[in-house]
């Protein structure tokens, strides 16, 4: 018998999982209930059955996320009977930082990058998963599985640790914290074949449905709720949209598109042009900017 | 000069029947590769044609690499296809790639992942790290210089990673006009090369990364060449992992699963060999034997389960079991051995200090091992054994390790039993906490599996209780001059006219006699502070209450005496002095000489002292007398003794 790919993924992803618990204190598994997140949390719970996870689960909410997710971050939680901590920066939105008036470095420093930070030093986790894959973006594809963050949760990506065959070094020292990738080797392809095999429910919002939507410097932003502030000239156009990436909804771009299930989806994205991080406007601007974003802490 | 009609176009097959194509890509294996050259040999660019051939690159990537091109690239006003596969921006300011990249493409058959690493010398540990995942290595080879020096250590490198699978890629023939008889001259003095260090068998192929020729079609300008193309080659060759289902079983243990008191599974990854439901298992090293009752899985309970398979076996009997075992087949499980001899890659700017306790990691085992001097290194470069003291950063030697403990291995080389799991480990500093080398099980040596310990009828229990106390190890540490030896001599007369048996090892005392080989190097002092710890145990073993008065410079040494003792026999007394207190009171005009240069590596000058973080007692010497000090330590250790006594 042959291990296929999806297979080989899969049982690296559990092996991985695994290591964390068996040598971490007080492992998390950050969920930003996105596609990515939906397939680490399903291969957390196949690499721990019987038991359930083993840690929680932490969402980092901006106050800027689409209804549809949170819906099903809560119905996924109950369902499976997750730890679910949600972690929220209540002063900076006090304070006034929006995704409309706030450039979009310091909004996602201050409204995704700080809380988690906070979150991870508040309850003293020492080892996060992430969802993140070496395919997305250049800075990545030399990150290791088992990336350590110094106190002030930094990447120092010159003073990496060799890894080798699949021995894990977990040892930190004072003050440090291992960001994890278990889903390092998989590719956007991987994610939606093993989404669409494994039956894995995701957020409505990857499929396409008519949305209320706004074109807005080149991305068609969807009119979540009744916060969007119209700029002149702009108006509310139904389109039948659909996301590949879920961020802040008023920083998301949507695609048209008329997939509305797995295969036309992967279809439409082996057939796609663009990358898939082309929607965040937060991902935008010189080629290294995702490596400096890293150093300072953005997972 | 490349027709399109064999490049991988998947395009019409999405379209017309998106679930046939599906079925195809669930259906694909997956190979895992390494490229070795330098950025001379056209690496990048053989990567970046690899995924662009493959449709990996998109529209935005592509304007974004056209625009990088222009600003940075080396092709002129063609696309650089190196800039999409050096990724860190300080590199791309270097122009070169300085650590491990991975990439990912598919062809209709299989998934790739490459490991792209780089060519220039230093970086030895990251092509190591590169290869220990591969099941291939591509070998470039610029086909103007041939087989160049660099050449020979990528393939050495990848042999003694186990690689087995080797493709030389004679690359730039459009820069020799595809020229057959020099393309097979390079051929054969690389064979000459690969059989001299046991590469049997390789595959060749003319290339060129920047035109494409016989990458993914066949190229029109080698007519002469009957062999594969590069990619139809990756897409037939076997995989490592498929074979090693033949071996025999093997799954290290990583973690027992228990939601409940009905159910205790083991977890872990599956090594070698198949399992099935009634097979008779053996837990190494503790040789207990039981029936694997069921295959444990989310999917539901496996039939049969084989490598590469993560799984939860559960057991018929209720054994000792636990993380850091393998469960073996009974009948053939590995062996198990406290002392082997390894190949060892150096890794850090540290260099091996032999007798240091390192942790090793091997399958999910962790351990303290020390390191003997290294019988001897290899010069990477002409494959010769040359002698060595140590192991600088990328050197590769070969060396007898001691675990403190018995292990279950695997020779590095017998990857059908699970040699990759089971032969690999990581060395790591106990202080830094870094990886500090990569090693593989050469043999486990034989003394290991015959010398046992000779069991005794007089225990240390029996010794210490005639001497109507309890043994305990108290570790003086401090600068030269600090006071060490004149507390601990005072703390000694105090416990004598106590009534206590104890027994001083001084420094200087010790270097007259049993330690009169050494010098004070880093690894000197490391062997020396490891002898007087042995024979430190040994007297509390008879009992004795010893004191040691050490400088001691380094944590880890003090921390390898303190892992000897048992809990709560080991006091660490830091005899904290200035060193510019140390240097004015120069009882024996040692910093004197030391700041003459006629003393080299004295601790506080140039050498290291590391002070304890957390000691047992703190001895400030500018603020109490010897006296004081040692009235202090006693009765610091009064309370707990008048328990004990």
């Amino acid at each position: 018998m042959n291990l296929t790919h999806l297979q080989r993924l899969e049982a690296e992803a559990i092996h991985i999982m695994r290591e964390v618990v068996a040598e971490a204190e007080k492992p998390v598994m950050l969920y930003s209930v996105g596609k990515d997140s939906s397939v680490m949390l399903h291969v957390a719970r196949k690499a721990f059955y019987p038991s359930p996870p083993p840690f929680p689960f932490l969402h980092i909410a901006s106050g800027w996320d689409f209804q549809a997710l949170l819906d099903h971050r809560d119905r996924t939680a109950k369902e499976y009977g997750l730890e679910l901590l949600v972690e929220h920066n209540a002063e900076g939105a006090a304070s006034g930082i929006n995704p409309f008036d706030t450039g979009s470095s310091l909004y996602s420093q201050t409204m995704l990058t700080d809380p988690l930070k906070n979150a991870l030093t508040r309850y003293g986790f020492d080892a996060a998963f992430g969802g993140g894959r070496r395919d997305e973006e250049k800075a990545r594809a030399k990150e290791r599985i088992f990336s350590f963050r110094s106190a002030s949760h930094r990447w120092d990506p010159k003073n990496q640790r060799p890894e080798l065959w699949k021995l894990y070094n977990a040892r930190k020292n004072k003050g440090e914290s291992i960001r994890v990738f278990p889903l390092s080797n998989w590719t956007e392809l991987d994610i939606w074949q093993y989404i669409l095999l494994e039956n894995i429910d995701i957020v409505p919002l990857y499929y396409s449905a008519p949305r209320p939507t706004v074109e807005r410097d080149g991305l068609t932003i969807v009119v979540d709720d009744d916060r969007f502030r119209l700029e002149d000239g702009e108006e509310v156009v139904e389109r039948s949209v659909r996301f590949r990436t879920l961020g802040c909804y008023p920083l998301t771009g949507a695609t048209e598109s008329d997939a509305a299930d797995l295969p036309a989806i992967i279809q439409e994205m082996l057939l796609a042009t663009g990358s898939e991080r082309q929607g965040r406007a937060i991902d935008k601007g010189q080629g290294a900017s995702m490596e400096a974003k890293k150093q300072e802490g953005y997972f | 000069m490349n027709t399109e009609a064999t490049v991988y176009r998947p395009e019409a097959l999405i379209a017309d029947d998106i679930d046939a194509y599906l079925d195809t890509h669930q259906h694909k294996s997956m190979l895992r590769f390494i490229t070795c050259g330098s950025v001379d040999d056209g690496k990048s660019t053989l990567i970046g044609r690899l995924l662009y051939d493959s449709k990996m690159i998109f529209e935005d990537q592509l304007a974004a690499l056209e625009a990088d091109s222009k600003t940075s690239g080396t092709q002129g006003e063609n696309i650089d296809f190196a800039l999409l596969v050096d990724g860190l921006a300080a590199e791309r300011e270097q122009g070169i790639t300085i650590d491990v990249a991975y990439r990912f493409f598919a062809t209709e058959k299989r998934k790739f992942i490459v490991a792209d690493t780089p060519g220039h010398e230093q970086y030895t540990r990251n092509m190591v790290t590169g290869a220990s995942t591969a099941d291939l290595a591509i070998i470039l080879i610029d086909a103007r210089k041939g087989v160049l020096t660099q050449t020979k250590r990528h393939s050495y490198l990848a042999h003694l990673l186990g690689i087995r699978n080797i493709v030389l890629a004679v690359n730039k023939m459009d820069l020799i006009d595809y020229d057959q008889e020099r393309y097979e001259a390079i051929v054969s003095a690389y064979d000459l090369f690969a059989k001299s260090i046991g590469i049997s068998s390789f595959t060749p192929i003319p290339i060129s990364g920047l035109a494409g020729d016989n990458i993914a079609s066949l190229s029109d300008q080698t007519p002469w060449y009957a062999g594969k193309t590069l990619i139809d080659h990756l897409e037939t060759v076997e995989i490592g992992v498929t074979a090693w289902r033949d071996g025999p079983m093997r799954m290290p243990v990583q973690w027992v699963n228990r939601p409940n008191l009905d159910f205790r599974g083991f977890a872990g990854q599956i090594a070698s060999g198949t399992v099935k439901p009634g097979d008779k298992v053996r837990v190494v090293p503790s040789g207990k034997t039981s029936i694997v009752e069921s295959i444990v899985t989310f999917d539901g309970d496996l039939e049969e389960a084989g490598a590469g398979q993560s799984v939860t076996l559960t057991l018929a009997d209720e054994i000792d079991c636990s993380r850091g075992d393998v469960i073996a087949a009974a009948d053939a499980p590995p062996s198990a051995a406290d002392q082997f001899e390894a190949t060892i890659v150096w890794m850090d700017e540290q260099a091996l200090l032999p007798g240091r306790a390192y942790m090793l990691k091997l399958g999910t085992q962790m351990v303290s091992a020390t390191v003997q001097p290294p019988k001897y290194q290899i010069n990477v470069n002409t494959m010769e054994q040359v002698a060595a003291k140590t192991l600088e950063l990328n050197s590769i030697g070969v060396a007898e390790i001691t675990t403190d403990r018995r292990i279950a291995f695997e020779g590095y080389e017998d990857a059908d039993k699970g040699g990759r799991d089971l032969g690999g480990f990581i060395l790591i500093d106990k202080v830094s906490n870094a990886t500090v080398a990569a090693g593989m099980i050469n043999f486990a040596l034989r003394r290991s599996q015959n010398v046992h310990w000779q069991s005794v009828d007089i225990t240390r229990e029996a010794h210490a209780a005639q001497k109507n106390q309890r043994p305990r190890l108290l570790w003086f540490t401090g600068l030269s001059g600090s006071g060490k030896s004149t507390i601990a001599n005072l703390v000694e007369k105090k416990l004598h006219a106590m009534g206590k048996h104890s027994f001083l090892l001084d420094g200087d005392n010790v270097r007259h006699g049993l330690n009169k080989d050494l010098g004070f190097t880093d690894a000197d002092r490391v062997e020396n502070i490891r002898r007087i710890s042995e024979v430190a145990k040994l007297m509390t073993d008879a009992g004795l209450i010893v004191l040691t008065a050490f400088i001691s410079p380094f944590r880890a040494e003090r921390r390898m005496a303190r892992e000897l003792m048992a809990e709560g026999e080991f006091i660490e007394i830091f005899v904290d002095t200035p060193l510019q207190v140390a240097e004015e009171r120069d009882v024996k005009g040692l910093y004197k000489k030391a700041r003459a240069g006629e003393l080299k590596n004295f601790t506080g000058i140039d050498s290291p002292y590391e002070a304890p973080e957390s000691p047992e007692i703190h001895i400030d010497t500018t603020k109490m007398t010897a006296e004081e000090a040692a009235e202090y330590i006693v009765e610091q250790m009064l309370g707990e003794w008048s328990a004990t006594i």
